[in-house]
């Protein structure tokens, strides 16, 4: 069984997969990392929204051996500040707009936020409008409204 | 014990000034830690006299209706529910319920943390396992929740409360009147304090002992009515909340999946190549099943290789020769007959067509079960989980006590969850296999092979005169819904007690629920059902969002004919004046009138249910250069720019909970109306993906809405959870008719145009792709 390693919220993993797994069942099922969910395993619901190297991407998507030992992923476990659990902006403006109803969609809503706020930036202007008719990440709750409230509201403070 | 087995009814009365001031029962438990007791029950509706124009007679729904039914039905037969006091001075209760998103939980927790005097964050709320004692009462539906458990709940934490201060002032030697309540902390006059956790296990009781409590008055109320954020909040969003695929709780539960047939119900007739299959690598299981053949592996990455690798000889389905258009044809036949007959030129005449709709939520069906010769265990998200018991029981042939179901926090429902198709399969599969399973659908599946709600037909005759609507009557004709999930017996068990006699299931729901909020003369709402052996089930709001969409419809174009404006026209015929309330909120709110550019409009729609009531204003936007939007794998057309929504739902617990349901309400009305719907054809719904199936998009979303949560009306709390998605979905129907001058009768009203290429059939679900990398942002 060929060997991987990777960087996983900040500490170097290795692990005994084959080549063509996808990494979300890399994560989920021999690491044990459930943050990131399963919605539909084709690029579309975008449930499982994790970052590679700070860029929002979909694991369920990208076999295990297209990810080099350099490469940083980023979870919503890996989030917070790990020494003194202070949330990013964007889980704190989660909280302070009460956005999630059932939660499922929720961890890869807030890292494709984080991802967007970060690339209207770097194309010169802050997140509006245009930038979240581009989210595509499914909310079957229908919790848009609210996500564009509290992504706003992180964008002053990222 | 003479009081055993009543349940909390009021003693009769009002207080002096007004206020209700009933006392309820219930018990201390014996035990080592303070546990009060309560059996669930409910009042029966209040009946309210109609107000205006030429009153229409009651209608089933308004005298009392399906919330009211499941309330009642509990009394006889209700155990009790408990709510522990722990020397940490935590309250914790065990939930009867499913949280599924709809906030039940952090609601249940702001009446307990009400009723005590104690922090919100020290409320304690886990779901219960199936309880079997509880008979009827554990199944989650009907936006019964709160109505439910609003009075026991209450009574539960009041008697807490009141042996807390009783065990104080004994030990203080103080009376209880003397003493005050801040945030779980007693204080007395002379300053002597103890935490609630500090004298929990004193005020533990040795025997049962029956007890009566007043519930703090509701004017006295300084939490319950504000809003608060959901107690699972910072779980979520740290990605802590666990949901049953999640859970780390049966060893050695594998990842399994399923290929399905390429019809539906379609069964297996040969597997040749059973065994190599077997042998691909990470798997460790194959074994046909009811329905199809399961596979199960070290990973979910393994399974969809092996399932796609089955080669399977499929028998036929159930309905194999079925597409929409063969269904529709046997709707139309089956529909029942108007009775006024049309008084020609003052008479509108309607019909619509809705299409099948799926109510599969983000998460898609899945279970963990473990099946042992002589017991079994499952977890899954579940509403009705004790007809899930008795069902899996029979199924393995298991003694119902051998069955143990635990209730999952469920990542969304919208009627899905009333059943448990994965948990049923599950267990089958870990029976067959000899093995624990951690069972997962795909999502194409959950599409393909999940429940829908039917497709139906509505037509409606409204007559009019001098100025008056003088009829109105409407025949709903649907492929039937399924209700075999506990609802059924509920009804069975009320029947002698229902204002509608005689009716089946379906008609029963239907007449329960179906309320004209307008005086329109003698009104008939009708239901027929035509059964087809699709998996069917309820969709979030049931029947309401088709029958009240083409009912707003054909009161624009009564208005219109009548010349009268929209608005002007609902409130005339209002039938109470809570629903005008709501209307004049929404118009003055919502800005109706304003003047709107070609191509543009503003729809209003009213719609009451759940004794709460509902009012909805959009502007829709369909112009060229909005529909002709393009992006990729998406449906864009009519957008809906702005949204407003007035509701009253009697008393609101949470208000922030509150809107958060009513904002998926409008999002669940915008797909209803324009995208979202499965194509049926040849026995299979078409639909495999989310971007095959259109629900609601940041795309389509409307980027202006507001939510106005009228303050407590008739002070008893009605259901919140479905009640927007009626009237969002009628509002801009309405909308969209009066931009395009034209009113729309099938819905959503792209389902005419295939806006997908339709994932093959065989094999059942696709490979996922490899190129994610290639869409980094």
């Amino acid at each position: 069984m060929p060997q991987h390693t990777f960087i996983l919220n900040g500490a170097k993993v290795t692990v005994d997969a084959p080549d063509d797994l996808r990494l979300l069942w890399v994560l989920r099922d021999i690491l044990g990392v459930t943050g990131p969910k399963y919605g539909c395993g084709l690029d579309v619901c975008k449930a499982c929204t994790c970052h590679i190297n700070g860029k929002a991407f979909n694991p369920c998507s990208v076999p295990i051996s297209y990810i080099k030992p350099t490469d940083e992923i980023t979870t919503i476990e890996g989030l917070a500040d790990k020494k003194t659990g202070a949330l990013h902006p964007m889980q704190q403006a989660w909280l302070d707009y009460d956005v999630a109803q059932c939660g499922y969609c929720q961890p890869g809503q807030i890292m494709a936020a984080i991802a967007k706020v970060k690339q209207a930036r770097s194309a010169g202007h802050e997140i509006g409008e245009a930038d979240f008719d581009e989210i595509r990440n499914i909310c079957r709750c229908g919790t848009y409204f609210r996500i564009r409230e509290a992504v706003r509201s992180a964008a002053t403070k990222m | 014990m003479a009081d055993q087995g009543r349940s909390p009814r009021s003693a009769p009365g009002l207080e002096p000034d007004g206020t209700d001031r009933r006392r309820f029962l219930g018990y201390l438990l014996a035990a080592p830690t303070l546990v009060v007791a309560v059996q669930l029950g409910a009042e029966t509706a209040d009946p309210q006299m109609a107000e205006a124009a030429i009153p229409s007679p009651p209608e089933p729904a308004e005298l009392m209706d399906l919330g009211d039914v499941l309330t009642l039905a509990a009394l006889p037969t209700s155990s009790l529910i408990s709510i522990t006091m722990s020397p940490d001075g935590t309250a914790s209760f065990a939930l009867p319920r499913a949280e599924v998103g709809q906030g039940i939980t952090t609601a249940i927790a702001m009446l307990i943390a009400e009723e005590l005097d104690l922090p919100l964050d020290k409320v304690e709320i886990t779901l219960a396992d199936a309880r079997p004692e509880l008979v009827f009462n554990q199944f989650t539906g009907s936006s019964n929740t709160i109505r439910s458990m609003y009075h026991p709940v209450r009574t539960a934490a009041a008697i807490a409360r009141a042996r807390l201060l009783s065990t104080a002032a004994r030990q203080w030697s103080v009376p209880v009147s003397s003493l005050t309540v801040d945030q779980g902390v007693i204080k007395s006059k002379s300053g002597t304090t103890a935490t609630y956790g500090s004298l929990a296990v004193a005020a533990a009781s040795t025997r049962l002992t029956a007890v009566s409590a007043q519930p703090k008055p509701e004017s006295k109320f300084t939490l319950v009515g504000t809003p608060q954020n959901r107690i699972d909040a910072h779980d979520i969003v740290t990605g802590n909340k666990k949901f049953t695929l999640d859970l780390d709780v049966c060893p050695g539960a594998k990842p399994t999946m399923v290929r399905r047939p390429p019809t539906i119900n379609g069964t297996v007739e040969s597997v040749p190549n059973m065994a190599a299959v077997t042998s691909m690598p990470g798997i460790t299981d194959v074994a046909v099943v009811s329905t199809g053949v399961a596979v199960r592996g070290e990973t979910f990455g393994q399974c969809i290789d092996a399932v796609r690798a089955l080669k399977v000889t499929w028998g036929a389905g159930s309905v194999d020769g079925e597409s929409d258009d063969t269904v529709l044809r046997k709707l139309k036949a089956a529909t029942l007959p108007l009775a006024a007959p049309p008084l020609l030129t003052h008479s509108i005449d309607a019909e619509f067509v809705f299409a099948f709709a799926s109510n599969s939520a983000l998460e898609t069906n899945n279970a963990i079960a473990d099946v042992k010769p002589d017991r079994a265990e499952i977890w899954s998200g579940l509403k009705s989980p004790i007809d899930a018991q008795e069902t899996i029981a029979k199924k393995l042939g298991l003694p119902q006590h051998a069955v143990t179901v635990h209730v999952a926090q469920g990542g969304g429902s919208f009627g899905r969850k009333l059943f448990f198709d994965a948990a049923l399969e599950a267990a089958e599969i870990s029976q067959k296999m000899g093995r624990p399973v951690k069972l997962m659908w795909h999502r194409t599946d959950d599409f393909r092979h999940g429940r829908a709600h039917p497709m139906s037909y509505s037509r409606i005759r409204a007559n009019y005169a001098l100025g008056n609507v003088v009829s109105y009557e409407q025949r709903h004709t649907s492929v039937a819904t399924d209700f075999t999930h506990g609802l059924g017996e509920i009804l069975t068990a009320t029947a002698a007690k229902l204002p509608v006699g005689g009716l089946g299931f379906s008609e029963t729901v239907f007449e329960l629920t179906q309320e004209v909020p307008y005086n329109f003369g003698p009104t008939t709402q009708l239901l027929n059902e035509v059964p087809l052996k699709f998996h069917t089930g309820s969709m979030r709001d049931v029947y309401s969002p088709n029958v009240v969409c083409a009912r707003e419809l054909v009161v624009d174009q009564l208005a219109a004919t009548m010349g009268k404006d929209p608005v002007a026209f609902r409130r005339s015929f209002l039938k109470k004046g809570r629903y005008r309330a709501v209307l004049d909120k929404l118009a003055e709110v919502g800005q109706w009138g304003t003047s709107m550019p070609e191509g543009t409009a503003q729809g209003v729609a009213v719609h009451a249910e759940f004794k709460g009531c509902t009012a909805v204003l959009v502007e829709i936007d369909c112009r060229p250069e909005t529909t002709g939007r393009r992006i990729r794998d998406a449906v864009t057309g009519p957008r809906i720019t702005k949204a407003v929504m007035v509701v009253d739902v009697g008393r609101p617990i949470n208000p922030r909970g509150l809107e958060a349901q009513m904002l998926g309400c409008v999002n669940d009305g915008i797909g209803l109306a324009l995208t979202e719907s499965l194509h049926i054809q040849k026995g299979l719904p078409l639909e495999g993906s989310w971007d095959n199936f259109f629900y609601t998009r940041q795309w389509n979303t409307p980027a202006d809405v507001q939510i106005i949560v009228m303050p407590a009306t008739t002070g008893d709390p009605g259901g919140a959870g479905e009640l927007g998605v009626a009237g969002s979905f009628a509002a801009v129907a309405c909308a969209y008719a009066r931009a395009t001058g034209k009113m729309p009768t099938s819905f959503p009203i792209n389902h005419g145009t295939l806006s997908f290429d339709p994932l093959p059939r065989e094999p059942s679900i696709p490979q996922s792709p490899t190129d994610g990398l290639d869409y980094a942002y």
